[in-house]
C-alpha cells in the first residue's frame, strides 16, 4: 500500500471512530433520558409542585417540600462558592502566574474536586452542624460550596488564560488600572467560560447527595428556615427510591427526571443568554 | 454574568427573609437514626402533624448515626435497631425505650418455589450463611423439605453493604442458634461475612436477591411484602416450623420480659413460644435524661405518646407491630422518672 | 506568560492615573488572594480533620499494615485498606481507558467533522451527561445497567476477551452485573462529558492559521489533530484528563449502587469490589467505636494522598514533556 493510500485509511478509520464515540456517548444520554422519561415522566403533573412528600403508604402525593429546599441550597451554595472560586481563579490567572502560590493553590483545588463528597460532609458537619448543635440548611450550603468551588476556580483559571494578552497589554497601555483590565476585559472575554464553570458546579451540587446527608439532612415537611434540617431532592430521591412503597418509586423517579430537565434547562437557558450578550459586546 | 449574580443575589436574600419568617412559626421537632422504622416513623409524623400542628422531622440515616447525632446533641433524639448497652447509657446519660417492634424474613430466589414452600431449620439457616451448604439440593436441605423439587443450583448469600440495625438484629440471631457463628463471626451492625455479596440497604438486597437465581438475603417483612419477594418458613426456638405474620412477631413479643431487662436492653430473637417468629427486633428511642432543652423533650415524649395510643393501626397497616400496653405504661412512668429539666423537675408529668 | 509579565510594570507606573487605580487594585488582588488562600485553608482543615481522625487507627494497625492488608472485620476490630484502595484504582483505571479514547472522539468530531448547525446540539447533548446527578447514574446502574450489563455484555467479554492467555483471568466473575467493572463502565460514561467538553473547548484555541497551514500542507483531518492540534494543546487535554480522574477517583453515590461492597480482593474483575468512598459512604453512619470510625476516616486520608500521588505523577510527566518539546525545538 503507498503511503498516500494508508494516510487516507487511517484517516477514514479514525474519523469513523471519532464518530462511533460521539455515537457511543449519545447513545447512553438517550438511554439514561428514556429511563428517566419511561419511569418518571407519567408522575411529573402538577401535584408534584404542589404536595409535599407522601408518608409510607400514603396515596399521591408530591415534592414541594424537597425541590424549594434544593433550590435554596444550591442557589446558596453557588453564592458562597462562585465568587471564593472566581477570584481565586483570577488571582491564578492574573496574579499569581508562575509563582509557588498558584501552583500550590491549583494542585490543591485539583485534590479537592477528587475528594469524596462523603468526605466534605463529615467535614462540614465537624465544623458547623456538632459545634452548632444541629443540622442546617446553612451547613448544607456551606458543603456544597466547597464542592462548587474547585470547579469554578480551574474552569474560570483556565478560561481567562485562554484570553490573550495582547488584550490585557493593549487595555493597559489606554492606561486602565490593572483591576479594570481583569474585570472589563479579561473576565469578560473569558465570560462564556467562567459563565460555563458555574453552570458545571450547579450541575454537580444540585445532585449532590452524600454531603447533605450530615448537613441539610432532610425535611419531610415544607420548612424555609435556613437553620433547621432541611427538604433537599437528592436525599428524598435516595431514601425513596430505597424504599418499599411504589409511589415512593415513582416520585423518586419523578425527582430524578426534574433535576435533570431543570438542568438542561438551565443550559439551554444561560447559553441563549451568553449568546445574546456576546452579540452586544 | 452580572445580571445572573444579581438575581442570585436576590434569590438569597427572599431565602434568608423567608427564613426569619418561618423561624418564628410552629414548633418543630427533628429525630434520626434507624431506617428499619423509619417508614412508621414518617406516617405517625404525617398524622400528627394533622392532629396538632407539630412537624416531626425523622430522617433514617442509620442506627449507629442516631446514637452518634444525640451523643453530639445535633438532634432531639436518637433513633437505633440496635439497643445500647446500659453501661453505655448510664456513661453518656441517656435513656432509651422500645417503641415498635418489626420482624426480618429470609428471601430466596429459587424457580418454582413459592413464599412460604420451602422450610430452613435453625442448623441449615447457618450452614448456608457460614458458607458450608453451597448447594440449594444439599441433603440436610433436601431432608427437611420433602416434596419440594430443589433445583441443583449454587447458593448466592445476598447480605447488607452497609452498616445497619437489620444486620444486627439477624447476626444476633445467627450467634444464638449455631456457636459455630459466634465464635467465627459475631454479631454487630456490621460483620465480616464468610461469603457472599453486599447490597447497599433493603432495597439493594430486595434487588440481588430477586435478581440472582440461588440468591438467598434477609430483608425487613415490608420490603419482602412489598417488592414480592419469596419468603421461606424458619424454625423457632421450639422447633416449629413457623410464617412471618403480624401475629407471629406479637407471639415472639409477648414473651418478651422488659420489666427485667436493665435500660430496655433486650433482643427479640430466637423467643420462645411455639409460633414466635424467630428473628424479631424492636426499635430504640434515645434522649437525654437530663434535658437541655426540656420544651423539645416535652414535645418529643408527647409525639411518642401519641404514637403509642394513636399510632397502632398505622403500625399494623405497615407490618409493624405495635407495644402491648404492659409495657407503654412501664415506659411511660420511667419518662416521669428519669428524664429531668436542668432543675431536677420531671419534663414528662401525666 | 512572560509579555505580561513585563506588562505589570508598566501598569504600576500608571497606576497613579485619576482614573483612582491604586486603591482599587490593593483591594482587588488582595481579595483574590484571600480567595486563593481560602482554597488552601479548607484542603488544610480538612486534612487536619482527617490526621486527627485517622491518630487511633493508624496508631493501632500502623499505616503500613493498614494500606497493605486485605482483612476488614469489624466485629474483632480489624482493618486494612488493600481491597477498598485496589478497587478506587482499578475502577479509575477502567473508567479512563474506556472514557479517554471515547472524549477524544467525542472532541475531535465536534471541532473536526460535525457540520456547523450540529455542533452546538452534540455540544450541549454531551454536556448534559455531566448534568446529570451522580446518584441518578447510581439508580439507573443498579436498576437497567447492571442487569443488562450480566445479561448481555459480560458473556460477551467473558467469551472472547477471558479466552485470551494472562489478561483472560481479569475477565470472569458471577454473571450479577455487579462489580468493579460495571462501576468502572459508569464511571467512564460520566467522567466522558467533563473530559471531552474541556478537551473541545481546548481543541477550539488552537488558532485557525495553524490547522489551515497544516491543512494547506496536504495534512489529513486526522494528521492535522493528532500531529498539529494534539501536541499544541497537551496541557490542556492532561488537564482534560485530571479533571475526569479526580472525579472518578472520589466519586461516591454511583460506585456504591454498582460495586457490589464486598472486602474480597479477587483477580477477575467480574466479582464484587469496594472503593474507599463506597466504604466510607456505605459504613460511616453506622461505625460504632472509636478504631471503627477512626479507619474509615484513614481511608479518607488514604483517597486524599492518592489523589496527591496521581496528580503528582501527572505533573512530573507534564514538566517532561513540556522539556522534551524544548530539546526537540
Amino acid at each position: 500500500m503507498n503511503l498516500y493510500a494508508r494516510r487516507k485509511l487511517l484517516n477514514v478509520f479514525n474519523l469513523t471512530a471519532s464518530v462511533l464515540a460521539t455515537a457511543f456517548g449519545l447513545f447512553f444520554l438517550v438511554w439514561l433520558l428514556w429511563v428517566l422519561f419511561a419511569r418518571g415522566f407519567a408522575h411529573l403533573d402538577p401535584a408534584l409542585f404542589t404536595h409535599d412528600m407522601p408518608g409510607p403508604g400514603s396515596e399521591g402525593g408530591g415534592l414541594r417540600n424537597a425541590i424549594t429546599g434544593s433550590l435554596m441550597l444550591t442557589v446558596l451554595g453557588v453564592i458562597f462558592g462562585a465568587p471564593l472560586g472566581v477570584m481565586a481563579g483570577i488571582y491564578l490567572s492574573e496574579y499569581g502566574r508562575g509563582g509557588w502560590l498558584a501552583a500550590t493553590v491549583r494542585f490543591v483545588s485539583d485534590i479537592l474536586l477528587s475528594a469524596p463528597s462523603i468526605v466534605i460532609g463529615v467535614f462540614v458537619y465537624e465544623i458547623m452542624v456538632a459545634p452548632l448543635g444541629g443540622f442546617s440548611g446553612w451547613s448544607g450550603a456551606v458543603a456544597l460550596a466547597i464542592i462548587a468551588l474547585p470547579v469554578i476556580l480551574r474552569t474560570t483559571e483556565d478560561m481567562m488564560l485562554l484570553v490573550p494578552d495582547t488584550m490585557r497589554e493593549a487595555a493597559a497601555a489606554l492606561g486602565a488600572p490593572r483591576w479594570k483590565v481583569i474585570t472589563r476585559v479579561v473576565l469578560r472575554a473569558a465570560r462564556s467560560g467562567v459563565m460555563t464553570g458555574i453552570l458545571l458546579s450547579v450541575a454537580r451540587i444540585s445532585g449532590e447527595t452524600a454531603p447533605l446527608l450530615f448537613t441539610a439532612l432532610n425535611n419531610q415537611f415544607f420548612s424555609l428556615d435556613m437553620s433547621r434540617p432541611m427538604a433537599n431532592l437528592p436525599v428524598t430521591i435516595f431514601n425513596f427510591a430505597m424504599g418499599p412503597y411504589d409511589n415512593w418509586h415513582d416520585l423518586a423517579w419523578a425527582g430524578s427526571l426534574l433535576i435533570t430537565l431543570v438542568v438542561l434547562g438551565l443550559n439551554i437557558l444561560t447559553r441563549a443568554f451568553l449568546r445574546g450578550g456576546n452579540q452586544k459586546g | 454574568m452580572k445580571r445572573t449574580l444579581a438575581a442570585a443575589c436576590a434569590a438569597a436574600a427572599i431565602a434568608i427573609l423567608a427564613s426569619g419568617v418561618a423561624s418564628a412559626g410552629v414548633k418543630t421537632i427533628t429525630g434520626a437514626g434507624a431506617t428499619f422504622p423509619y417508614p412508621v416513623y414518617a406516617k405517625w409524623a404525617e398524622a400528627y402533624y394533622k392532629a396538632t400542628g407539630v412537624k416531626l422531622n425523622y430522617q433514617s440515616i442509620g442506627s449507629g448515626g442516631g446514637i452518634k447525632q444525640i451523643k453530639a446533641k445535633t438532634v432531639d433524639f436518637g433513633a437505633s435497631d440496635a439497643p445500647m448497652k446500659p453501661a453505655d447509657l448510664d456513661k453518656y446519660g441517656l435513656i432509651q425505650w422500645p417503641q415498635i417492634m418489626g420482624g426480618e424474613v429470609l428471601a430466596v430466589n429459587l424457580p418454582g418455589i413459592k413464599s412460604g414452600e420451602l422450610k430452613l431449620s435453625k442448623q441449615v439457616l447457618a450452614d448456608i450463611f457460614l458458607g458450608k451448604i453451597t448447594k440449594w439440593n444439599d441433603a440436610k436441605i433436601a431432608a427437611i423439605n420433602p416434596g419440594v423439587k430443589l433445583p441443583e443450583m449454587k447458593i448466592t448469600v445476598v447480605h447488607r453493604s452497609d452498616g445497619s440495625g437489620t444486620t444486627f438484629i439477624f447476626t444476633n440471631y445467627l450467634s444464638k442458634i449455631s456457636p459455630e457463628w459466634k465464635e467465627k463471626v459475631g454479631f454487630g451492625k456490621a460483620v465480616s461475612w464468610p461469603t457472599g455479596v453486599g447490597g447497599k440497604g433493603n432495597e439493594g438486597v430486595s434487588s440481588y436477591v430477586s435478581r440472582i437465581p440461588g440468591g438467598i438475603g434477609y430483608v425487613e417483612y415490608a420490603y419482602a411484602l412489598q417488592n414480592h419477594l419469596t419468603w421461606t418458613k424458619l424454625e423457632n426456638h421450639d422447633g416449629a416450623y413457623v410464617t412471618p405474620t403480624a401475629a407471629n412477631f406479637q407471639a415472639a413479643a409477648a414473651g418478651a420480659d422488659w420489666a427485667a431487662a436493665k435500660g430496655y436492653y433486650l433482643l427479640l430473637t430466637n423467643q420462645p413460644g411455639a409460633k414466635s417468629w424467630p428473628i424479631t427486633g424492636a426499635s430504640f428511642i434515645l434522649v437525654y435524661k437530663k434535658a437541655d432543652k426540656p420544651e423539645n423533650t416535652r414535645a418529643v415524649l408527647k409525639f411518642f405518646d401519641w404514637a403509642y395510643k394513636n399510632g397502632q393501626d398505622a403500625a399494623l397497616k405497615l407490618d409493624y407491630v405495635p407495644m402491648p400496653e404492659k409495657v407503654v405504661d412501664m415506659v411511660e412512668k420511667k419518662w416521669s422518672q428519669t428524664i429531668k429539666d436542668a432543675s431536677g423537675n420531671p419534663v414528662w408529668a401525666k | 506568560m512572560r509579555g505580561w509579565d513585563l506588562g505589570d510594570t508598566r501598569m504600576n507606573d500608571t497606576s497613579a492615573n485619576p482614573r483612582g487605580g491604586a486603591l482599587g487594585d490593593t483591594l482587588f488582588r488582595g481579595a483574590s488572594l484571600v480567595a486563593a488562600l481560602t482554597v488552601l485553608a479548607v484542603l488544610g482543615a480538612i486534612i487536619l480533620m482527617l490526621v486527627k481522625g485517622s491518630m487511633p487507627a493508624l496508631g493501632k494497625f500502623g499505616f503500613l499494615h493498614f494500606i497493605t492488608s486485605a482483612e476488614w472485620n469489624p466485629v474483632t476490630e480489624q482493618f486494612g485498606a488493600l481491597s477498598p484502595i485496589t478497587g478506587t484504582l482499578v475502577s479509575s483505571a477502567i473508567a479512563i481507558i474506556i472514557g479517554l479514547p471515547v472524549s477524544f472522539g467525542i472532541a475531535l468530531f465536534i471541532t473536526e467533522l460535525c457540520p456547523v448547525w450540529l455542533k452546538r446540539p452534540v455540544g450541549t447533548a454531551i454536556e448534559l451527561l455531566a448534568a446529570i446527578p451522580s446518584i441518578i447514574y447510581g439508580m439507573w446502574g443498579l436498576f437497567v445497567f447492571a442487569p443488562f450489563f450480566a445479561e448481555h455484555i459480560q458473556p460477551l467479554l467473558t467469551a472472547t476477551l477471558g479466552r485470551l492467555p494472562v489478561i483472560g483471568a481479569l475477565f470472569e466473575g458471577p454473571p450479577l452485573g455487579i462489580s468493579v467493572f460495571t462501576a468502572g463502565v459508569i464511571l467512564a460514561i460520566m467522567i466522558i462529558p467533563f473530559i471531552a467538553s474541556v478537551m473541545r473547548d481546548v481543541f477550539n484555541t488552537v488558532r485557525r492559521e495553524l490547522r489551515e497551514s497544516a491543512y494547506g500542507l496536504g495534512c489529513t483531518t486526522w494528521e492535522v489533530v493528532w500531529k498539529v492540534v494534539l501536541p499544541v494543546t497537551r496541557a490542556g487535554v492532561t488537564g482534560a484528563v485530571m479533571l475526569g480522574l479526580g472525579r472518578a477517583l472520589g466519586e461516591t453515590m454511583a460506585v456504591t449502587f454498582v460495586i457490589g461492597n464486598s472486602h474480597d480482593l479477587n483477580t477477575g474483575l467480574f466479582w464484587p469490589g469496594n472503593s474507599i468512598a463506597s466504604t466510607i459512604a456505605n459504613e460511616f453512619t453506622e461505625a460504632d467505636g472509636e478504631i471503627y470510625t477512626s479507619s474509615l476516616i484513614a481511608l479518607g486520608l488514604v483517597l486524599f494522598l492518592i489523589t496527591f500521588i496521581v496528580l503528582s505523577l501527572a505533573r512530573i510527566m507534564l514538566i517532561r514533556m513540556s522539556r522534551q518539546d524544548g530539546a526537540k525545538s
